[in-house]
């Protein structure tokens, strides 16, 4: 386990130097996106449309925001649970995506899916809003302005503290330490 | 007869909603420092403390603790000696949600439609109300703000008396099993047995209102309560279900009777961020 400093957007040389357990502190351009906006982005790659953010190297991360106050850059803004996204997530991937930013843990199918087209998985820590939103640098919403806290917006985000979860090799941080701590009764 | 205009009550509700989701009980913040303390993995300490400092940022920045601000759960308990003027009591809690969620920037994560159209709502209305007529002349108002990530990790079960004690128990850890990370653990856990398949579900909704470290006022269930959270705390999950020693910060259980060939139970999931507050009028 390692500490990265990672910069957007992600190749498959940065992708493949990352390993489940790894602390990164994420910097650059990110785009939200959580269930309603997943669904609409899906249907446009499905009906050979022009996405509203260009996915090669992307990074997404699961979030809807509470609203900024005047002059506040960001609101709290932490991580949604993933798993919701795990039906969109394999076509984002095969599509370019490179990094997902969520918690808890995803399907066997992302899980594949990410081995297959050198994506990762980070974790960031839920219910830590607050804290996170100070990573937060720059925000506009570039994409569903009526889906509220599910519009898609860009985030200019500077050293954002995450954990790898899955790696292109298949690891799952979530099985190793379940695994570890875990006492038979 | 005692009259009360229901201004007070959306005021109440107001700084509920926005006190709620700034400011976190002692008892919550207390369990998780405990925690901290006993943490064996030394990532589940490092997200214990994130979380921890967390709390303090959101203090000092008015910020929500967390950006999920949740759905609004009312319990009201309104003396029967209490007449409302100026207004419908419902109306009112939701105007008082309305207002607070507006003044105190807080995510409105209410669709109105639940399958079809999923269209938000705007002002995180409407709030879900529960209302006990009770003795006396005045009304008690306790608000949750319930997040949707732990809320998703609920269950109702209806058993039999034959599945017994033993039958509710390997339910419970079944389900926090089946979470894992999901629900942003440390969780607590509320536990409803008894009524019928709905009023369980309520009861373990009440179960999370308890103050963590108050025992259960039945030694059995508290027993029961004790080894469940030794159990759940034995699978491993650990902060964010990343692994670790620390699954739950209690489990709490509420019983009331039931039919004689029934045994429903429900289990509520709560986030670390177990928020709720009331105020008596």
């Amino acid at each position: 386990m390692k500490t990265v400093e990672l910069r957007t957007p992600l190749d498959d040389d940065q992708i493949s130097n990352l390993e489940s357990g790894d602390k990164v502190f994420l910097s650059g351009e990110i785009y939200t996106g959580r269930d309603a906006a997943h669904k609409r982005l899906v249907k446009l790659i499905e009906d050979g449309k022009e996405l509203p953010f260009d996915l090669k190297g992307a990074v997404i991360y699961y979030v809807g925001p509470a609203p900024s106050r005047p002059g506040q850059i960001m609101n709290s803004a932490g991580p949604t649970t993933s798993y919701r996204m795990d039906t969109f997530t394999p076509l984002l991937l095969k599509n370019g995506l490179k990094g997902t930013i969520g918690k808890g843990p995803r399907s066997m199918q992302v899980r594949e899916s990410m081995v297959k087209n050198k994506g990762v998985y980070f974790a960031a820590v839920g219910g830590a809003a607050a804290g996170i939103a100070f990573s937060v640098k720059q925000a506009e919403v570039i994409a569903y302005e009526d889906l509220g806290p599910e519009a898609i917006r860009r985030l200019i985000v500077e050293r954002m503290p995450l954990f790898v979860v899955n790696d292109i090799k298949g690891n799952d941080l979530f099985e190793a330490g379940v695994a570890e701590y875990r006492r038979e009764e | 007869m005692r009259e009360i205009d229901v201004t007070s009550i959306i005021k109440a509700v107001k700084d509920l909603s926005i006190s709620t989701n700034i400011y976190l009980g002692d008892d919550v913040k207390n369990a998780l420092r405990k925690a901290l303390e006993k943490e064996e993995s030394s990532l589940g300490r490092e997200i214990l403390q994130v979380i921890l400092e967390n709390h303090e940022i959101s203090e000092r920045e008015k910020m929500p603790i967390c950006q999920d601000t949740g759905v609004a759960i009312v319990f009201l308990e309104v003396g029967q000696e209490v007449h409302f003027t100026g207004g419908a009591l419902e109306d009112a809690i939701n105007e008082g949600v309305r207002q607070g969620y507006a003044e105190g920037y807080l995510r409105k994560s209410i669709v109105a439609d639940p399958v079809l159209k999923r269209k938000n709502t705007t002002d995180n209305t409407p709030a879900i109300i529960y209302t006990r007529i009770v003795p006396g002349d005045k009304v008690r108002i306790q608000f949750a703000p319930k997040g949707g990530g732990a809320e998703n990790m609920s269950e109702v079960r209806m058993m039999t008396a034959a599945q017994g004690i033993e039958g509710v128990k390997d339910f419970v850890v079944d389900r926090v099993s089946r979470s894992g990370g999901n629900p942003c653990p440390p969780i607590v856990v509320g536990v409803g047995i008894g009524g019928s398949f709905e009023r369980c579900a309520m009861l373990a909704k009440e179960a999370l209102f308890r103050t963590i470290g108050e025992p259960n006022p039945d030694p059995e269930f508290n027993e029961v309560e004790n080894e469940l959270l030794r159990r759940i705390n034995n699978l491993g999950i650990g902060p964010q279900g990343l692994g670790g020693r620390t699954t739950a910060l209690a489990v709490h259980i509420k019983t009331v009777p039931c039919h004689i060939a029934s045994m429903p139970v429900a289990v509520n999931i709560q986030c670390h961020v177990s928020r709720h507050g009331e105020t008596i009028i």
